[in-house]
């Protein structure tokens, strides 16, 4: 069991509280996805975890041992990190087997791993170069398998695709879950991009103002937001939040929960919100036709809100159409933007 | 006549180097021309004019026992300060770029000695060197060393000037170091620690070899003060006693302006020159070729 557990989690930077209370535990050989907006400090929590950084109260246990205060080398884990940290005037080589060299790893060893790690990635042509003659793709290979071949049973990713252009960091995606499931790694990843949190995690820890707004999989978190910031964040146009009391006539489209008040709001996903027949009278604001899908930005009295509809959309900027929304798909959140289920 | 688009372009061209190509000419090559030429003739007097003796100058050179002295002497002070210094660079730097309180006064000290002219830095250590009642021999007859006349003494003398030159290099040099740290991302240092690399090896296999292009840059510079170093001499020793620390460009000067011997001074320049120039190639051509610059 190399599963990770933090416990009431705290990082205290002179005033600022960093990361506030925060647990949470992975099992062994799973992907775990910090997700949340720059200065959530999910990235403190990893380099916590790592080492890097002193935990100011709380604990962290790796595989069941106590190593709040270990060395980082003593933990078992692996890094990748953002920059990729490749050591500029070593080779590919010898970045690979920096860490192996380090730990006095038999020569044969060291061989047999560089050379059935870089066939993995497909980096065996590529040995004798330096880092500044790599692509930002292949520098990102070079980092994962420098995790590889140390055999760590935990890595740590801190927002490992972010330098990258849409395309590559897709294919990496797939590349490092593949990686992760074949290994059998326990893998802790940090992200701001939901794509990659929703597409790769098995558990997704979602993060704000340091501390966890929601922990979950990815269909829990989509499928029941347990907060408005955990429902506007994940989603893509993200999810309409309406004050319940000025979306007139629409009473038979949302749920009778009990303690309803006035100052609750409601959440409908853009993909649920259908142009019909009959419904509110809403007026087109705009038309973002992205081949696929069409995104409607409409206006619902005061309210503004989005809805996706498939293929191409016959509204124009301007027009009148009607919208509704079964009341099954209405989230509810309570004066607090907690959710409330009846 | 008018000149054509292209010809103009030259004109505009030659007219932006020129003031450059002034100063350059009347200051460094010039000098440097007519110190070769007068290496070649015989030192004018009222009676005598000055001729053309070919390489008499350059035979008497090589038999005279001082200038042997004074390059067997600039040779071991070179190897005295540019390795202590740079290593003393090195280790203040990297003392002075991690996070500890009051870093910028320790910054600002270990600069001082830059700061600090040179003549004022060689009476300093006048005071320091004095038999007796200097600092270095009042502190040593607390523990009951008798007086020692540091610099009266043809074998501490240059050691003693060494030490002085490296209290004076290293925190100018240090500056470089400390920059090039700065430039150095943490997360290599990181990275390095996850895999269990502790200070020194990291040093060894990462730190050192990317400060390489700033230790190329040091070294040229502490090469070429090596050989520049006259305003101490001046001050402390006046090259004694017996030459024990006389230096080639102090002596250069003193065959120039207290001997008199012009032609003499410009054919020790001249060796001056070749050496120098050797040394900038030998760097640039052998050490260039080794080293990682991103």
């Amino acid at each position: 069991m190399s599963g990770i557990r933090a416990t009431n989690l705290v990082k205290q930077w002179d005033e600022i509280r960093a990361v506030d209370d925060v647990s949470f535990e992975t099992q062994q050989g799973s992907l775990t996805v910090l997700l949340g907006p720059s200065g959530c400090g999910k990235s403190t929590i990893l380099r916590m975890i790592a080492g890097l950084e002193e935990v100011s109260a709380g604990t962290i246990q790796i595989d069941g041992q106590d190593v709040t205060r270990e060395d980082p080398s003593k933990r078992g884990v692996s890094m990748v990190f953002q920059s990729y940290a490749l050591f500029p005037h070593l080779s590919v080589r010898e970045n690979i087997l920096f860490g192996l060299k380090v730990r006095k790893v038999p020569k044969d060893v060291q061989e047999r791993r560089l050379n059935d790690a870089a066939r993995m990635v497909g980096l065996d042509q590529l040995l004798d170069r330096r880092p500044a003659n790599l692509s930002g793709g292949q520098r990102q290979r070079v980092a994962l398998t420098r995790t590889i071949v140390s055999e760590q049973p935990v890595c740590l990713m801190d927002e490992p695709l972010s330098n990258l252009d849409a395309k590559l960091r897709a294919e990496m995606r797939d590349e490092i879950c593949t990686l992760q499931r074949k290994l059998g790694l326990t893998m802790l990843y940090v992200t701001h991009d939901q794509i990659e949190a929703m597409s790769m995690a098995d558990q997704v820890v979602l993060l704000q103002g340091g501390k966890i707004e929601q922990h979950g999989t990815p269909a829990e978190l989509y499928e029941a937001p347990q907060t408005t910031f955990a429902a506007r964040f994940l989603g893509m146009p993200p999810m309409n939040i309406l004050a319940a009391d000025q979306v007139e006539g629409a009473a038979r489209m949302i749920p009778k929960v009990a303690g309803t008040s006035g100052s609750w709001q409601i959440g409908i996903r853009p993909e649920n919100i259908h142009i019909a027949a009959k419904g509110l009278a809403a007026e087109v604001g705009a038309v973002d036709y992205m081949g696929a899908e069409t995104v409607l930005r409409l206006k619902l009295g005061s309210q503004n809100l989005m809805a996706r509809v498939n293929g191409r959309a016959s509204a124009a900027p301007g027009e009148t159409v009607n919208i509704s929304w079964k009341a099954q798909d209405v989230h509810l959140f309570d004066e607090h933007g907690i959710r409330r289920t009846g | 006549m008018r000149l054509s688009q292209d010809q103009m372009k030259h004109v505009h061209g030659w007219l932006l180097l020129t003031p450059a190509a002034i100063l350059l000419v009347s200051f460094t090559h010039y000098p440097t021309v007519a110190t070769l030429i007068n290496s070649f003739f015989s030192k004018g007097t009222a009676i005598r004019p000055s001729r053309f003796i070919g390489f008499d100058n350059y035979r008497s050179m090589a038999e005279d026992p001082i200038f042997w002295k004074v390059l067997g002497n600039n040779l071991w002070f070179a190897l005295g300060t540019i390795p202590t210094s740079i290593a003393l660079a090195i280790a203040m730097a990297l003392l002075v770029n991690r996070a500890m309180p009051g870093r910028s006064f320790v910054r600002m000290a270990y600069f001082t000695p830059t700061i600090l002219p040179m003549i004022a830095v060689a009476n300093i250590w006048l005071f320091f060197y004095t038999p007796d009642i200097g600092l270095i021999d009042k502190v040593l007859g607390w523990f009951g060393f008798a007086g020692h006349n540091w610099l009266g003494d043809p074998s501490t003398v240059l050691p003693a000037i060494i030490i002085m030159t490296v209290w004076k290099e290293a925190g100018f040099f240090m500056i470089f170091y400390l920059a090039a740290l700065q430039n150095i991302p943490p997360e290599l240092g990181e990275a390095a620690r996850l895999e269990g690399a502790n200070r020194w090896y990291f040093f060894r296999r990462v730190l050192f070899p990317l400060l390489m292009p700033t230790t190329l840059f040091v070294l040229i510079n502490a090469v070429l003060n090596s050989f520049k170093l006259v305003d101490h001499l001046f001050v402390l020793t006046k090259g004694g006693p017996d030459n024990a620390s006389n230096l080639l460009l102090y002596y250069i000067f003193e065959s120039a302006f207290s001997f008199f011997d012009t032609p003499y001074a410009a054919t020790l320049t001249v060796v001056l020159l070749g050496l120098l120039a050797a040394m900038a190639l030998v760097q640039f051509f052998v050490l260039d070729r080794r080293i990682h610059y991103r």
